[in-house]
């Protein structure tokens, strides 16, 4: 963030889209060839938790144990969300929960990036929200006007407690990204480790990336294949697919839904409306009987 | 009613009285000295603690990431306010009343904002890497995030510090030299050369040094309102429910105002009692005081109740729940309590009596502060509470001992720095106060004079 980037990029920082400031309705704007973005089925979602667990693993999450996690210091970027049909103020137990894995949203008009005091958290090119660990000063700021609340502080120093990691645990962390000191904000990257060593290969091999070259950590776990990662830019990636036949596009506000028999769009994405553009895509659960 | 100042009261006297406050307070003063050093003891070692385990142990967790460091940050910017408003905006308006007191007042800003100063650093995670927020040219070329509010804030804050801190040596000036001249030799007779800067009190000096004065007061006035402006979009330039009103700029700076009188009433009777000023801070000034306190009072509800009436109306359900949850939810007797003391109990302040009734003054000035303190809270904390996110509601926490210790010992630091200024440096304005007793025993004899005449 330098003076002179603020005073050129002025119109393009909070009030345009990067795809609407060109006026151009699709991805050619689009600064670069990668847009990564995801699409969650919540009707193959079963709960299971493997996603997050898997997420823990890969990331090298502290694990802050039982008191610490009911005190709300939870370090779980990704975690499965509840919830219940209400009927008439009454919870309808035999329809079973609903389950809804919630993550950094990777917003394209980030709350969190405008607020943070020096420029620790900012938009990578292709189109990820990051998080600079050693810039994180803790304000906090961003957690605080981040309305999916996803971004997770390092409230004790974790590395030098002793049960964080008990032994075997110590042995599987992931040696490819840092274990976060204490005062840091980190937050769910979409497995930067993964995706930059997917569009590194694909740069050696002289190729662009293909779909199916990198998998998110969670998107691995998932035994429901509930969870696809991908190339918003790539026409024939799985997540481009199904935002298409969804009909939900990056730039837009509210999602249309078909209200008519068979009820074929199910795609939304969580809390349009504030404008954060997210790059995730939610699928609902399809019901058999309404409430 | 007691008396106000005497007109026929001695320039001597005055400087032999002031003088006496810098070497013989009573002995409350020392226990007061004690007290705050204990308190601001508590404050040191919570926040040793704090820093050497974490944030964690303030009890703060996700989604609840601020809490009472950034509510009494606000209280202590907003307490600074008012040290502006008596000694700037009162200054302009020829308000005469003001002299005996503004220099307190301006201790006041200048000692608050220090205190608020240390809730920037305390609140932050990593606090040993604070300068990244300043921008300096480094070999990086990594500026800070000139779009961040939060980065306005710590240069609105640094640049009111640093002009209230020259506003209060510049009006200081005369006085020092007074200082300097009655003294025994010692540290202090030094300190009091060096500062006065060779005043002899020459036409031209004075031509000067009322020009120099004037151009600070008049930089400091939009200074003042622009701070607290800033420190509001801290929270209306974020998008969650409760902070995203345009009305918050206003209603910071009324509450600002209102903050600092309170507290001004507070040191006034302290001061009074302690360094024996009775003579000098009169209940006539007391009472101008508590109506002008009113008077911004009605200003803070008024704006209260445009920003309950903008949400009611707005049709955005997520801010409304938000109210909702401040008057009835778990927060609901400190919003409660919030509203009684910073609406109900300024009516105190309307009856007569009461004016002038240093206990009673002092129980309301005391209420009047909790109240604004609580106001900053219900800012702060309820949002987290019930924010846009189902996930997030109903998520309640307790401060911890840590956090309220901090606080609690940096009520102690203020206090140990107010008074030690006021034993250091006269807490009231002689040569002002000279001033104020010239005019009105000019006014009393052209009053005899025209009494005579007529008969």
């Amino acid at each position: 963030m330098s003076v002179s980037n603020l005073l050129e990029n002025w119109s393009k920082f909070r009030h345009t889209h990067p795809v609407e400031d060109k006026g151009v309705p699709d991805w050619e704007a689009y600064p670069s060839e990668i847009k990564w973005a995801m699409a969650i089925d919540l009707d193959a979602c079963t709960g299971c938790n493997a996603c997050s667990v898997a997420c823990y693993a890969e990331n090298n999450l502290p694990v802050v144990g039982k008191e610490k996690y009911s005190h709300g210091q939870a370090m779980h970027w990704m975690r499965i969300e509840r919830y219940w049909d209400e009927n008439d103020g009454q919870f309808v137990a035999d329809q079973g929960a609903r389950f809804l894995p919630m993550m950094c949203q990777q917003c394209e008009a980030a709350p969190c990036e405008t607020v943070c005091p020096v420029g620790a958290t900012n938009h990578t090119e292709d189109g990820l929200n990051s998080q600079i660990y050693n810039r994180c000063i803790g304000s906090r700021y961003c957690s605080a006007n981040c309305p999916y609340k996803v971004r997770y502080f390092n409230w004790y120093d974790y590395p030098s407690t002793k049960d964080v990691w008990p032994s075997p645990l110590n042995e599987q962390l992931n040696p490819d990204l840092t274990v976060r000191g204490k005062g840091v904000m980190e937050k769910c990257t979409f497995c930067k480790q993964r995706t930059y060593t997917a569009r590194n290969n694909a740069k050696t091999e002289g190729r662009e990336v293909k779909d199916g070259d990198v998998q998110t950590a969670c998107q691995e776990a998932c035994p429901a294949g509930a969870i696809s990662f991908g190339n918003l830019h790539d026409p024939e990636s799985r997540v481009a697919k199904q935002w298409q036949s969804q009909q939900v596009e990056l730039a837009k506000e509210k999602q249309e839904k078909d209200e008519k028999e068979g009820n074929r769009l199910r795609g939304y994405r969580i809390l349009e409306e504030l404008r954060p553009y997210p790059s995730v895509m939610y699928l609902e659960r399809v019901r058999e009987s309404a409430v | 009613m007691g008396k106000d100042i005497r007109e026929d009261i001695a320039w001597a006297q005055i400087n032999r009285d002031v003088l006496k406050s810098l070497e013989s307070p009573r002995k409350l003063y020392w226990v007061i000295i004690f007290a705050a050093m204990l308190v601001f003891s508590v404050g040191v070692g919570c926040e040793i603690y704090q820093y050497n385990t974490g944030m964690g142990v303030a009890n703060l967790d996700n989604p609840h990431v601020w809490g009472l460091y950034i509510a009494t940050f606000i209280f202590w910017i907003g307490m600074s306010h008012s040290g502006t408003l008596l000694s700037a905006i009162l200054h302009l308006m020829h308000a005469d009343w003001r002299k005996p007191i503004y220099r307190f007042a301006e201790a006041m800003t200048t000692f608050s904002l220090m205190t608020a100063g240390l809730f920037v650093m305390v609140h932050l995670g990593r606090l040993w890497q604070f300068y990244y927020a300043v921008p300096y040219p480094n070999e990086r070329w990594t500026w800070p995030n000139f779009q961040s509010p939060l980065l306005w804030d710590a240069m609105a804050i640094f640049t009111y510090l640093s002009s209230s801190v020259i506003f209060l040596y510049v009006g200081m000036i005369p006085d020092l030299a007074i200082c300097r001249d009655h003294l025994h030799p010692g540290w202090r007779k030094k300190l009091y050369t060096l500062l006065a800067l060779g005043w002899e009190g020459t036409d031209r000096q004075w031509r000067n040094f009322r020009m120099t004065y004037l151009t600070v007061a008049c930089f400091l006035i939009p200074l003042a309102v622009s701070v607290h402006s800033i420190v509001a979009s801290d929270f209306a330039m974020s998008q969650q429910p409760g902070w995203h009103v345009t009305s918050f700029p206003p209603y910071f700076v009324a509450g600002a105002l209102y903050s600092g009188c309170a507290a001004i009433i507070t040191l006034f009777i302290i001061l009074r009692y302690v360094f024996r000023f009775e003579e000098y801070m009169t209940l006539p000034i007391l009472k101008k005081t508590v109506r002008l306190t009113f008077a911004i009072a009605m200003v803070w509800t008024y704006l209260n109740c445009i920003e309950f009436a903008s949400v009611w109306y707005s049709h955005d359900q997520v801010a409304k729940d938000v109210l909702i949850q401040k008057a009835t939810g778990t927060y609901a007797p400190f919003w409660w309590a919030m509203i009684f003391c910073g609406s109900v109990v300024p009516f105190a302040m309307m009856v007569k009596k009461w004016q002038t009734n240093i206990p009673v003054m002092f129980a309301v000035s005391l209420l009047l502060n909790l109240g604004m303190w609580l106001e900053r809270w219900m800012i702060v904390s309820p949002t987290f509470s019930h924010g846009y996110y189902p996930w997030t509601w109903d998520h309640n926490q307790w401060p911890s001992m840590i956090q309220w210790g901090i606080v609690f010992g940096s009520f102690g630091w203020f206090t140990l720095l107010f008074m030690v200024f006021c034993k250091v440096f006269p807490s009231v304005s002689m040569y002002e106060v000279k001033e104020m007793v010239y005019h009105r025993s000019l006014e009393l004899k052209k009053k005899e004079l025209a009494a005579k005449g007529a008969n």
